[in-house]
């Protein structure tokens, strides 16, 4: 796809993440929002996936370590074609499938996640099985920034190292809030990048509101290097939403009728800027 | 105590290594825990086939659950006591949450550290992992049954958790030649006085302690609790009504485990007079593992006396 086709793609993505969270009146719509881009450019651009056959072998593996925003992987989902409309509109209803992390229940989902600092090792563990079978798929983990606090997170980063695990990309959606305030002022995270680095990696941070630069980030990628590879993507929380960006308490919540109609309404109008 | 084979760790890694060989799709995992595993064979001769994780348990884990999910027959292997505490949300998530069959060997579990203290103690796992839903869990008693066991559980499509000693322990079976099925209790003595209930390393001072019984003429039936879960829940409900009484023994808290497994089931379809001997809530005793067992009377001694009083 296009950079403009996914930078279209994002906005409706976008939209559906905001129906989603309105339909089930729960969800963790600002870390959604800031990851969204990053997860349109990986379904619908970088990941090698067959939504008819979700289990194909050949497949590049996604894990979603940020499990609390489930709505946004569902509205991707969806609109790649693993699962129907039908069924992301029983999200919130009694005996859905869908539930508010991450389960394998769900076409497209290969680990069930929502306790954070799993997911790297997991992904650690995949990217091994890879090399030892000389398959040429890639594994991607998607984490939080908050979820950086987690202490399984660096067991990981020193295996991804020591294993060389250059068919492994971590991604941090790096908004800077956490649920009660900002990262800095929580735990503090920085440097990020030097920390990574110096746990072996190979390190890119972006600016992960601009599809242009993730494109870019991706080509960059030498999956040849011997290096894991850490995308540090500095983003907005609630990205694309103005009444909900960088404001802490849209970590999770659900709009009002009129917030809800001020984003559907700053979405769409988006998107007819794209379509044109 | 006559002891004449290997550790169970090392029959278990020993059958891993000669299932490994054949099938390259089986994958060993391990914390720094290749001597005390007795995984160094494995990764020596096996080195493809191996995954270091260095000291980190959850890491481990959640590597395993990695590999399994993308199709390798997995092991992860080191002490029980790390594996179900310190990575035990992994083991609950990664592992048994999301179905990944990964099989996991705990080593010098329950008090076979002795004195090394609570720290190295597994005194909790039973009660823990028979919570998890798709997590199934097995005590095999000596070096032959953990040999059947792992030639059963490298095609067991579900997780599992195995725990064995650190020592080699006296021969429960004294040839290959007996009936070893996953979730099916073996029984080891008949009789219909009562019924004593053993797991893992207990089941030989159980044995020892029902052959003492006969001797007297009191006909203990002795069961070998393999498989904690699934239960063997028609072996219980038949001793149950069959022997009247039933003692239960295990190395682990005297809470939520085997103990508990029976006092569960035969409450709500056959009650029955019980005790069940085990670890109570305190702080272990420091000692050797036989003297520990001797102290909460999980020996042949304490069973035999806990026996005579139950039949009182």
């Amino acid at each position: 796809m296009q950079t403009k086709d996914l930078m279209l793609q994002a906005e409706v993505n976008r939209k559906r993440l905001v129906e989603i969270v309105q339909i089930a009146k729960a969800g963790h719509i600002g870390g959604g929002l800031s990851a969204m881009n990053m997860l349109t450019a990986l379904y619908f651009h970088v990941m090698k996936l067959d939504p008819k056959n979700p289990k194909w072998e050949e497949r590049d593996r996604f894990v979603m370590s940020k499990g609390h925003c489930v709505e946004a992987l569902y509205s991707v989902l969806e609109k790649r074609g693993f699962i129907t409309k039908e069924l992301t509109d029983t999200y919130g209803r009694f005996d859905t499938p869908l539930a508010g992390h991450p389960t394998i229940e769900v076409s497209g989902i290969e680990v069930n996640s929502g306790a954070l600092g799993h997911g790297l090792p997991i992904g650690v563990g995949m990217a091994i099985a890879a090399k030892m079978d000389k398959k040429a798929w890639h594994t991607y983990v998607l984490m939080g920034d908050g979820e950086q606090g987690e202490g399984s997170i660096y067991e990981a980063a020193m295996a991804g190292s020591h294993y060389k695990l250059d068919n492994l990309v971590a991604i941090i959606d790096r908004n800077g809030l956490q649920i009660s305030d900002t990262t800095e002022n929580v735990m503090a995270l920085e440097p990020i990048a030097e920390r990574w680095s110096a746990f072996g990696w190979d390190v890119q941070d972006i600016n992960g509101d601009s599809m242009e630069a993730i494109v870019e980030a991706f080509e960059k990628i030498d999956y040849n290097c011997g290096k894991p590879h850490l995308i540090i993507s500095r983003t907005t929380k609630g990205n694309g939403v103005k009444l909900m960006e960088n404001i802490l308490k849209w970590h999770h919540g659900v709009p009002s009728a009129e917030e809800y109609a001020a984003a559907i309404a700053e979405i769409d109008a988006r998107i007819e800027s794209l379509t044109k | 105590m006559e002891i004449k084979s290997v550790p169970c760790r090392q029959s278990f890694t020993d059958t891993l290594v000669e299932l490994a060989k054949e099938d390259k799709n089986i994958v060993a995992v391990t914390t720094d825990a290749r001597g005390s595993v007795t995984l160094t064979k494995f990764f020596k001769e096996l080195p493809e086939q191996a995954v270091e994780c260095g000291i980190a348990e959850q890491d481990a884990v959640g590597i395993a659950a990695g590999l399994a999910q993308s199709g390798k027959n997995t092991f992860v292997c080191g002490p029980a006591c790390f594996y179900v505490a310190r990575s035990l949300e992994q083991v609950k998530v990664d592992v048994a949450y999301s179905q990944n069959p990964v099989k996991i060997l705990g080593v010098s579990g329950g008090v076979a550290y002795g004195a090394l203290g609570a720290t190295h103690h597994s005194l909790h796992d039973i009660a823990v992992l028979r919570t998890f839903p798709g997590m199934n869990v097995f005590l095999p008693c000596d070096a032959r049954q953990t040999r059947k066991l792992v030639q059963k559980l490298v095609k067991f499509p579900e997780a599992g958790y195995v725990r064995v000693g650190r020592n080699a322990v006296p021969d429960v079976y004294e040839n290959d030649d007996f009936e070893f099925e996953l979730g099916k209790a073996t029984t080891l003595l008949e009789g219909d006085d009562l019924t004593i209930i053993g797991c893992g390393e207990t089941v030989y001072h159980c044995l020892e302690a029902g052959k003492k019984l006969h001797a007297e003429g009191i006909k203990a039936r002795v069961l070998d609790m393999h498989t904690l879960k699934p239960a063997d829940e028609e072996a219980i409900l038949k001793a149950a009504r069959e022997t009247g009484k039933i003692l239960t023994v295990e190395e682990h808290s005297m809470y939520g485990g085997l103990g508990g497994i029976v006092a569960e089931l035969t409450a709500q379809h056959c009650p029955v007079k019980m005790r069940i001997l085990g670890i109570p809530d305190e702080n272990v005793v420091h000692g050797k593992p036989l003297e520990i067992f001797h102290h909460y009377k999980l020996d042949a001694e304490g069973i035999y006396a806990t026996a005579k009083e139950l039949i009182k």
